[in-house]
């Protein structure tokens, strides 16, 4: 077995008291949720904390609460187990139960946060190896090294953007909450991520993510779909999450799209939305969203399956989708 | 129980155990994790040893700095190649491992230090603070590249260029078969190799006990998580020079082995040795990286076939050619390359077969031995190659395979002795109970139905049948000996014990001595202790590879009992004054068939036969029969006292619009003789379709760079709980004459068939065929895309297996040979009883050992 390098192990009781243990511990320590993603990358070194600070006790980070009138919040330290099972959140915002439901297995859904899913580190099959491999390959700038394995003359980093919820999370148009020492902040939660492998979240390294905000639900159907090998433990190669609210009349009153796992941070399609934004769908319509939708989608050689493949299916993904929120009797199946 | 009963092979004997769906013997001790496994061995002052590895593929060893390493302090010892000098290597013809490298390393992974610590962060700090200077060396990555490149030499001592070995072979008159066929056809296929994943990482304790009195020094014992204790003695002995006698190898609870565990391993030897410098335990685990790359896993097979058939389906020839893509070393290699070829005729009866095999080192992992060893990529390959010649002869593919299946009580072309066969039972019933002729009827309105609700899925059915050696017929090394003893112990009190080498790696080998046992002295299997794999107390057995140990362990374990149960009824029979023969074990008694009430009990008996003829103590042996293969030089692989038989159906549902494969459903039927015990053989059947799964759809040991690309068990994928097809176990056939209680193999026939039904399958369901395994999603929809495309689309082309080209001549020589010369085929098979003693063995020594000493000139050998 892999074995941890050395940390020392923080567990504040109260979010103050946690937020003050990061600020006094500075860029070393790191937060710790269920640790079912910073642990096993402890154990190939690309994280060599000098102090953990456990956000397991921290009641502030817990409850699921609210209603589909006046929105939800979720604590950022709920595990997604309880997220995927929240009668709230299956009936009014099924993507999101959806989503975590469909994250590895059911051990590390059990451990895992949703907060943690949000922060996962972006994932690239270069990068999330064993020291030993690393070293073998030459390391690449993610860590330790200073070149791109995947892209040698790119400057930047193509980390993929690989958690779950994150897609959903954008489409439902939430709110997350940043907290402190220095004071806290509400933003959408597309503000949170950056285009950038390295660095994928605007997070500061003293702040924690202490809840999660769903608007309103009313009107509103949601979806996610995820393209993997296997039935469980895979990390999504494609995440497609959508949204949509239909008028009276039929015409789509709104929709939104996000892919997952085609770049280094959620991407939304707001091309294919505006394709289909008041408009009647029909089958030939929903294909010309979807190949919109697959534009944004620009895969590299740097997760499971081939590049080709990954960016062949994100279309017809995106209609199955929408399909399924439209309902069978749109029946834009193959021909 | 229904469940079991509707299992049981029509004709059980009267038995009282055997037969019975007993749970294993260390069924609680297991799933309550207090069963132990080595890396559970914690001893007295015990030290952590760990090996350094190659990072490069292939490279010159400049130099090798340890000292910072010895400074650190907790380091205890540090070897290096010159420490361990002696050659070794499973194969006696390929001895060309070090325990540590010298010179050079061949792939990334290749231990090259050896270090034991005081602690496992020690440790690792050391292996960091050895300083290796390498000159990287161009790598070779796969089959072709090793044929391009005869001028970058991985050993030295490969007579030309990167070939292993290269074998030819023609049985019969193969072009006048060909000139004889109305119809031929050639095709090329791709196997990718892949890892046996055992749960288990391999781990080894090594405990060195000094005694200055004796001459040797001390005795060192091992406990390893392997498959073949006796093999891993030997090699031990040789590479430490300690004698045999002075070491003692154990295999304790093993978490799973399908071939990964049966070499001697580096980080065995260097255990013992480090063990043995520090005069403390010392442990080393591997990680699940290292088993990767430690690997002897299933060999990447390039194939080619080409078979001639009448129109009516009879196949007049066959020309097979395999190359094998060895990776860095040996390991059984040798005997692999040979069972790519050896076990065609066994399926069908071939009028004339030719088999080229070629083996080349890469600079990869070495490949090894993987459940069906040699066998699942040519099985693949003529089961898929005859599916696609019934569809161009408009032939149905039961019936291709039924003209052609092999013959109960026969002989081969390639001169190997077929006894009990239900080979066309087994096609019969998985035909019938998958509902094959009404699936393929029921076509036209299925498709209408999916295309009325526009739906992109489409349902297959594919088909393969398969036979699997119960046992290799020769040993690894050539000798005379028996291939399995069992010695059994019983004591006043009416305990059983009984001592065999035979190592359970979860297949359950412990519990079918057990029922064995029980059966034959009438006792529940309960009251029997088992010794077992442990070199000091156990006689040997060779090993669990090659399906042999409940073949050939249990026909000694019958053996041994039978003399006891000897004894035991003399005994009895002079105190209850009924004839010998008359009476009857059972149930814990010794009752006289005449009239139950006459009886002793166990107990009794023991102590009457302990006070007529002392300690009561036997032993029982077995080796296979001699005249079960042709007298070819390299006739020793393929070989077996028995062969099982089996067949798949497989339902698929594949998404044509994304290539997306789903198995529904696989029904496998299985000849396995008589099952000791249906539930084990259930198991073995469910496990080797779960992993043929597997590999026909995921599986897959690739590399990048020169790496090994996903060494991890979330990025190399297996089937999850969630993945595997629901799984139809049928047992079909006749207790074998042979077998112990008439039992055969099930630990890797069933494997066989499993991925070219999926093959077949996917064909049945979207017309598209794919000739390389793992059918991956992206291979589907690109031939998928390349088979609909429009005009003016330019898809990508297909997936095709590139074909080799070879300049030369096939670089072994040919050997012919037909039944005809040897005058065997006319001889009438005799028929032995299965526990032949092992006294009686004739002195015959075929030439065909599979591996002779390398003393032997090597006819047919690499050119
Ligand atoms: C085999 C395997 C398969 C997996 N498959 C998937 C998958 O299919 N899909 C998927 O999305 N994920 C997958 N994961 C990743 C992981 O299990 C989940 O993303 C999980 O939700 C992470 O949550 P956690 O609480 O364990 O995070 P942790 O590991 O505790 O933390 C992850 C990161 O977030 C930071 N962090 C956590 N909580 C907070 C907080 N409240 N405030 C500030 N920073 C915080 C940590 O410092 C760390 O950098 C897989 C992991 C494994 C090991
Ligand atoms: S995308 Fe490039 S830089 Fe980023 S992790 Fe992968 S190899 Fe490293």
């Amino acid at each position: 077995m892999l074995r941890l390098p050395p940390f020392r192990y923080l567990a504040p009781r109260t979010l103050s008291e946690a937020t003050r243990l990061l600020a006094e511990e500075g860029p070393a320590a790191m937060p710790v949720a269920g640790g079912t993603d910073l642990l096993p990358n402890m154990k190939r070194r690309q994280f060599t904390p000098a102090a953990l600070v456990g956000l397991r006790r921290l009641h502030e980070l817990k409850g699921i609460s609210g209603s589909p009138e006046v929105g939800v919040r979720i604590g950022a330290g709920e595990t997604l187990t309880s997220v995927s099972t929240h009668p709230l959140i299956r009936t009014h915002y099924p993507a999101l139960a959806l989503a975590a439901a469909a994250v590895s297995t059911p051990q590390l859904r059990n451990a895992g946060t949703i907060g943690g899913n949000i922060l996962l580190d972006t994932r690239c099959n270069y990068y999330n190896q064993t020291e030993f491999w690393r070293h073998s390959i030459g390391y690449c700038m993610k860590r330790d090294g200073s070149i791109c394995l995947v892209a040698p003359g790119s400057p930047r980093c193509w980390a993929i953007s690989s958690a779950d919820t994150v897609p959903v999370l954008v489409v439902l148009q939430a709110r997350v909450r940043l907290v402190s020492v220095r004071g806290e902040r509400e933003i959408p939660i597309q503000e949170l991520f950056r285009d950038d492998g390295m660095r994928p979240y605007t997070r500061e390294t003293d702040e924690i993510l202490s809840e999660i905000w769903l608007p309103p639900a009313p009107g509103w159907r949601s979806t996610y779909l995820k393209l993997r090998r296997r039935g469980s433990f895979d990390f999504p190669i494609l995440g497609v999450a959508a949204a949509l609210r239909r008028e009276q009349d039929g015409r789509i009153g709104d929709v939104r799209i996000a892919l997952g796992a085609v770049a280094s941070h959620p991407v939304e399609a707001e091309e294919a939305m505006a394709h289909l934004r008041g408009q009647q769908p029909t089958p030939a319509l929903l294909q010309e969203v979807a190949a919109l939708a697959a534009k944004r989608a620009r895969p590299l050689d740097n997760a499971d399956l081939t590049i080709t493949y990954r960016k062949q299916l994100t279309p017809v993904y995106v209609r199955r989708a929408l399909d399924l929120l439209l309902g069978a009797e749109q029946g834009s199946g193959a021909k | 129980m229904d469940e079991w009963r509707r299992l049981q092979p029509r004709k059980a004997g009267p038995y009282r155990v055997v037969g019975q769906p007993l749970p294993k013997v260390d069924a609680y001790s297991t799933v309550t994790g207090r069963a132990v496994y080595a890396d559970d061995i914690m001893l007295p002052r015990m030290l952590y040893g760990g090996l350094l590895r190659s990072p490069h593929p292939h490279a010159r060893i400049l130099s090798i700095n340890t000292r910072k390493a010895r400074e650190l302090p907790g380091v205890l010892a540090i070897i290096t190649g010159e420490d361990l000098p002696r050659k070794y290597g499973i194969l006696p013809s390929s001895q060309d491992e070090t325990a540590l490298a010298i010179d050079k390393v061949r792939y990334v992974g290749d231990p090259v230090a050896a270090v034991a610590a005081v602690d496992p962060d020690t440790l690792e700090q050391a292996l960091r603070l050895i300083e290796v200077e390498y000159e990287v060396l161009p790598a070779l990555m796969s089959i072709d590249e090793a044929l391009a490149h005869p001028d970058i030499k991985i050993h030295e001592e490969a007579r030309t260029g990167n070939i292993h070995k290269a074998v030819s072979y023609e049985f019969g008159e193969v072009e006048a078969g060909f000139a004889a066929a109305d119809y031929v056809r050639e095709d090329w296929f791709y196997y990718e190799g892949n890892n046996h994943v055992p749960i288990e990482t391999h781990a080894c304790v090594a405990r060195w006990e000094p005694d200055p009195h004796d001459p040797v020094g001390g005795k060192l014992t091992l406990w390893s998580s392997t498959q073949t204790p006796h093999y891993v003695h030997r090699e031990v002995s040789k590479v430490l020079g300690i004698p045999p006698s002075h070491l003692r190898v154990i295999a304790p609870h093993v978490g799973g082995g399908f071939g990964g565990k049966s070499d001697p391993f580096s980080h065995e030897i260097c255990a013992c040795e480090l063990a043995r410098r520090t005069g403390r335990p010392v442990k080393i685990t591997c990680t699940r990286e290292e088993v990767f790359l430690i690997h002897r896993g299933r060999h990447p097979v390039k194939m080619w076939i080409k078979t001639g058939l009448k129109r009516d389906g009879t196949i007049t020839a066959m020309h097979f050619r395999s190359f094998l893509d060895g990776g860095a070393y040996g390991s059984y290699g040798v005997a692999t390359t040979y069972y790519t070829g050896a076990l065609q005729p066994v399926t069908y009866a071939l009028p004339a077969y030719k088999f080229e095999g070629m083996r080349l080192f890469t600079n990869k992992p070495p490949c090894g031995p993987k459940r069906g060893h040699g066998t699942p990529q040519p099985r693949f390959a003529v089961e898929v190659h005859l599916d696609k010649i019934a569809a161009d002869l408009g032939l149905d593919p039961i019936e291709l395979r039924k003209r052609n299946l092999v013959r109960p009580f026969s002989r081969t072309i390639n001169g190997l002795r077929i006894t009990s066969c239900a080979l066309e039972e087994c096609l019969e019933q998985v035909v019938a109970r998958s509902g094959w002729r009404e699936f393929q009827a029921a076509r036209p309105a299925r498709e209408a139905e999916a295309e009325r609700r526009f739906s992109p899925v489409r349902y297959g059915m594919g088909l393969a049948v398969s036979t699997y050696i119960c046992g290799a017929g020769k040993p690894i090394y050539w000798n005379d000996m028996p291939h399995s003893a069992v010695q059994i112990r019983l004591d006043r009190g009416g305990g059983v014990t009984v001592y065999c080498g035979a190592t359970d790696i979860g297949q359950g080998s412990t519990s079918v001595l057990a029922y064995i046992v029980a059966e034959e002295l009438g006792v529940e299997p309960e009251r029997i202790h088992l010794e077992t794999a442990d070199t000091t107390l156990t006689p040997v057995d060779l090993g669990s590879y090659s399906s042999r140990v409940t073949f050939m362990a249990g026909n000694a374990a019958i053996q041994a009992a039978r003399r006891l149960k000897e004894l035991l009824h003399s005994a009895a029979a002079e105190r209850l004054r009924v004839p010998p023969d008359r009476l009857e074990s059972g149930d814990g008694c010794i009752y006289s068939v005449d009239d139950p009430q006459v009886a002793l009990s166990f107990e009794q008996a023991v102590q009457l036969a302990e006070a007529r003829y002392g300690a009561l103590v036997s032993a029982g042996s077995y080796a296979p029969p001699e005249d079960i293969h042709g007298d070819f030089k390299g006739a020793g692989v393929g070989p077996s006292p028995a062969y099982s038989y089996s067949a798949c159906v497989a339902l698929v549902a594949v998404d044509s619009e994304t290539g997306e494969v789903k198995v529904e459903k696989l029904w496998l039927a299985h000849d396995v003789g008589q099952a000791i015990n249906p539930l084990l053989v259930a198991g073995q059947v469910e496990g080797s379709a779960y992993m043929g799964y597997g590999e026909a759809l995921m599986e897959q040991q690739i590399f990048r760079k020169g790496r090994h690309k996903i060494p991890s068990i979330l990025d190399y994928k297996i089937p999850t709980t969630l993945d595997t097809p629901e799984i139809e176990t049928i047992l079909v056939g006749q207790p074998d004459e042979e077998g112990p209680f008439g039992g055969k193999e099930a630990g890797q026939g069933p494997l066989l068939p499993v991925m070219p039904a999926i093959a077949n399958a996917i064909y049945n369901a979207v017309g598209i065929r794919i000739d390389e395994v793992p059918i991956t999603p992206d291979k589907v929809l690109r031939a998928l895309k390349a088979a609909r495309s429009e005009p003016g689309e330019r898809p990508l082309p297909p997936p095709r297996v590139t074909p080799i080209a070879l300049s030369e001549p096939w670089p072994a020589r040919l050997i012919r040979w037909s039944p005809g010369h040897a005058g065997l085929a006319e001889q009438p098979l005799k028929l032995m009883n299965g526990h032949r003693q092992y006294q009686e063995q004739g002195e015959s020594t075929p030439q065909g050992a599979a591996t002779p000493p390398s003393r032997l000139p090597q006819k047919g050998g690499t050119a």
